[in-house]
């Protein structure tokens, strides 16, 4: 037998030790074994696990260990060298493996406890940053709030909505129990309860400005806390049971159209708050977050920008409002002025002959009255009578003059004349009043200068005598000349309604005197109606000023042009004027006549027998009109259109006389149509007349254009048709002069 | 013979043309009238004057039917209605109704209604007076010729 280094029993084998401690082994065995699978297992779920060489050293050591428990088992009995053997190996390695664990746990058990602590400090920290960002997330939706009020509050320029908006939506973002707006009175002196949100408060509650809270409250641009018991804020029904929030004031400053004018010096004390409260919900143990506090000033700056803009506004509207009542004012008047001018139109339409035919009847009856026997006092008393109503009729001939040149409706009276006549008449008459002024006239007129013109003789003495009168009323001393020159003229084909030979020219005619003079700048007001400038007013000048007024008119009618030029006060001045004048040729013109007459051919007083067509749709005045031809002695036929016209007319007619009162053009036609008839016997054709109401330039054109041979005016008179029919079968020609 | 009635005849024409001259119902043109009428045309002025008055009638009528409803004026009617009226009447010498021709014609041309309902009635008053003036004045004649007299030829101007 070999030695056995087992343990002999020294007492003999109990055999229930025996059989406990096999029983242990095996157990402690399977634990052994079970106890890495385990492990393995569980590492194998875990994904992270960082010592996974530990765990199968780990591993290796347990199994090493059951295995020499496991082995155990066989050396309670006998056994061979084998088991001895297995065994020996089993407990060296399991020496070794387990040693080695030892010194490896050394190394790793204090990391595994800072993993710990690694734990321990990330959860401190997501614990920080969720504090963090609950604090981000109440400052985000202040600044929702802010912005969703100023929106609520810049949507509206109304005053009203926008205070009222800003305490309800104040109110509820905040959560506050009482808002309260104080508005500063027009006195500036005191604030006056204007807007609660909640409370109702009676009406004209003031407080006087100049409560130290107050002033504090509009010394800075922050909120403010305030006591609840400072005036402002004892808004709620006093009682003393509960404890009142807190209260926060801030200013609004009441933005003036003036502020955002650039001012030379900054008038900041006469700025106007208004002062809005807040108030929390009593008992609550709220208190004022800062960023509340932020919130309150933004929105209080917000509604003070709003309130400007409002009040812009206002102001907009209501000068546009302004300017709407004055247009509506000024297109009263304007119209107003319309028919006023209107009405004096027909006024003087109406009147112009009413009062010249009293006038006439006057003057006509005064001439006969003359003409009979009188004694002396009676033929003085006639004379005055003469004289002041012409006097009368010459004034009320200039002022419907001049309303008619103001209307447009005036028209120049043309005639042949001698110029050189002329001046020297114009000369005679002023004469007596310069030789009593002791003013020396003269009167140059230049050698080219023609004699026989065609122009307005009556109107030309007219403004000459008005310019030469002006010149010696405001001369006191020196003199006066008086000169015509022909100027330059453009060159116009001749005029048919004046002279059928000849052309134009404008004659220019200048008087200088040495009298005071005119200030240039008074030189444009001279020509105004009724203006008398400074210097011509100290006289005692009886003027009506319509003088020079009228007188430019008549100039722009001849197409001419009329100026003064003045060196100076005391230098004296010259008056200027150009106008149209037609060059006549014939000398022996009569005043009345335009045409070329030729003298002294007998006229026809017996029209027996001439055959004449009348054409007049109107029924009394183309009986009228035959009436007056048959009296003279012509053989008439009448038609009532123009067709029957064109078809009755031939070549035993002498003469048409064509009614062309009517607007518009179809009366001229059949002069055409007349023409086109007779294009192949030029000779035969009849003479066209046409019979008008009125004889304005416009209708003489007309009928010149459509080939009329002549215009009589409606209703013509007996003696008018006899002269008519005469020239007209001398001339062939007639454009009467009416 | 009665020659104290024709010359009292006489005057009282005279007076009466006169006065109508003076008063504005006639002016030249009716003395222009009176000297177209010689022994060969003894009736031209009282037939012109009777055709006038027909004219006038005539037109009156027409214009009022135009300017009868309010809303559809035919201004242009009207307008030419007036134009031949006016033509007519200074024709005649009828200086009133020519005056108020004028006016009328404005009405027209500014579209007036009222003013030319006005302007219409004015017209119908005017001729209608004047009508009766120179029936009475043609009597006059009528009875200085039955008493062999002479029919004066009153100058006006």
């Amino acid at each position: 037998m070999e030695v056995c280094n087992c343990i002999e029993p020294q007492w003999p084998a109990d055999e229930l030790l025996m059989k406990y401690q096999y029983i242990s082994d095996f157990f402690i065995a399977i634990a052994y074994f079970s106890i890495p699978l385990e492990l393995i297992y569980f590492v194998k779920k875990s994904a992270v696990f960082p010592y996974r060489w530990v765990l199968v050293q780990f591993g290796a050591f347990i199994v090493l260990c059951g295995a020499t428990h496991l082995i155990n088992l066989w050396t309670f009995t006998t056994h061979s060298r084998t088991v001895a053997l297995v065994m020996t190996t089993a407990k060296v390695l399991t020496a070794v493996v387990s040693c080695a664990t030892a010194l490896m746990l050394v190394h790793i058990i204090p990391d595994l406890l800072s993993v710990k602590t690694r734990e321990l400090f990330l959860k401190n920290k997501a614990a920080e940053l969720d504090r963090e960002m609950g604090l981000i997330r109440t400052q985000e939706e202040t600044g929702r709030h802010v912005r969703m009020l100023t929106h609520e509050i810049r949507s509206t320029l109304d005053r009203h909505t926008i205070l009222k908006t800003t305490l309800v939506e104040l109110g509820r973002t905040l959560a506050l129990e009482e808002c309260a707006l104080w508005m500063p009175t027009r006195t500036g002196l005191e604030l006056q309860l204007s807007y609660t949100l909640r409370h109702q408060h009676p009406v004209e509650y003031t407080v006087p400005i100049q409560l130290p809270v107050i002033n504090q409250v509009f010394g800075t641009s922050r909120a403010v806390k305030i006591s609840p018991n400072s005036p402002v804020a004892r808004l709620r029904p006093v009682s003393g049971k509960y404890m009142l929030g807190e209260v926060v004031a801030v200013r609004v400053p009441l933005l003036h159209l003036s502020n955002f004018q650039i001012n030379d010096w900054p008038e900041l004390s006469t700025k106007r708050y208004a002062l809005m409260v807040l108030m929390l919900p009593s008992d609550s143990a709220r208190q004022w977050h800062v960023h509340e506090l932020e919130l309150v000033e933004v929105v209080a700056d917000q509604v003070a920008v709003a309130l400007s803009h409002a009040a812009i506004l206002e102001e907009s509207m209501r000068a546009r409002d302004l300017l709407m009542e004055q247009n509506v004012a000024l297109d009263l008047a304007r119209r107003e002025a319309e028919t006023a001018i209107r009405a004096r139109n027909d006024f003087l339409a109406v009147m112009n002959h009413e009062m010249c035919t009293p006038m006439h009847a006057i003057i006509a009856l005064s001439s006969l009255l003359q003409e009979t026997e009188l004694t002396p006092e009676q033929r003085l008393m006639v004379e005055t009578i003469l004289k002041s109503s012409n006097l009368l009729a010459t004034l009320m001939n200039d002022v419907l003059d001049l309303s008619r040149l103001e209307d447009g409706s005036l028209q120049l009276e043309l005639g042949t004349f001698n110029l050189h006549t002329l001046f020297r008449e114009v000369l005679n008459l002023i004469k007596p009043i310069a030789v009593v002024k002791k003013l020396p006239i003269t009167l140059n007129l230049a050698p080219d200068l023609p004699e026989f013109v065609v122009g307005d003789e009556k109107r030309l003495m007219q403004i000459i005598l008005n310019i030469v009168g002006n010149a010696v009323k405001f001369s006191k001393q020196g003199s006066i000349s008086v000169t015509a020159l022909v100027t330059k003229s453009d060159t116009r084909a001749a005029d048919f309604f004046v002279v059928p030979t000849g052309s134009h020219f404008y004659l220019r005619v200048k008087v200088k005197d040495s009298g005071a003079g005119i200030n240039p700048q008074d030189i444009p007001k001279l020509f105004t109606k009724f203006a008398q400038t400074q210097s011509l007013a100290t006289r005692s000048s009886g003027g009506s000023g319509l003088g020079l007024a009228i007188s430019k008119r008549f100039v722009n009618l001849m197409e001419g042009n009329i100026w003064i030029e003045s060196d100076g006060l005391g230098k004296g001045c010259t008056a200027i004027f150009d106008v149209k004048l037609g060059i006549s040729e014939r000398p022996n013109e009569s005043k009345q006549s335009g045409i070329p007459k030729v003298p002294a051919i007998p006229r026809h007083s017996n029209f027996t027998g001439l055959k004449v067509l009348v054409m007049d749709e109107n029924g009394v005045s183309r009986m009228v009109t035959e009436g007056l031809l048959v009296h003279l002695g012509c053989e008439v036929t009448t038609v009532s259109s123009n067709e029957e016209c064109l078809g009755v007319v031939s070549h035993e007619h002498k003469v048409v006389f064509m009614d062309v009162c009517l607007p518009g053009v179809e009366n001229y036609q059949i002069a055409l149509r007349i023409h086109e008839k007779f294009t192949k016997q030029r000779h035969q054709r009849p003479l066209l007349v046409a019979l008008t109401g009125n004889t304005d330039k416009s209708t003489k054109e007309k009928c010149m254009s459509f080939g009329l041979d002549g215009v009589l005016l409606k209703p013509v008179s007996l003696d008018n048709m006899r002269d008519v029919l005469s020239d007209l079968l001398e001339c062939r020609v007639l454009y009467e002069g009416m | 013979m009665n020659t104290t009635v024709v010359a009292q005849l006489q005057r009282q024409f005279q007076d009466y043309i006169v006065s109508l001259y003076q008063q504005g119902f006639l002016d030249n043109q009716f003395s222009e009238l009176r000297k177209l009428q010689d022994e060969g045309t003894p009736d031209f002025v009282s037939e012109v004057v009777s055709l006038f008055f027909d004219d006038c009638s005539k037109l009156i009528d027409t214009m009022s039917r135009s300017l009868e409803r309010p809303d559809n004026v035919d201004f242009k009617q009207v307008d030419s209605g007036v134009h031949q009226l006016k033509g007519s009447s200074s024709s005649v010498g009828a200086r009133r109704v020519k005056n108020v021709c004028i006016s009328f014609k404005e009405c027209c041309h500014v579209q007036n209604r009222e003013g030319c309902l006005r302007c219409l009635q004015q017209v119908d008053y005017e001729y209608k007076m004047l009508k009766t003036k120179l029936q009475d004045l043609f009597n006059l004649e009528q009875q200085i010729l039955q008493a062999g007299g002479t029919i004066p030829q009153v100058d006006i101007n």
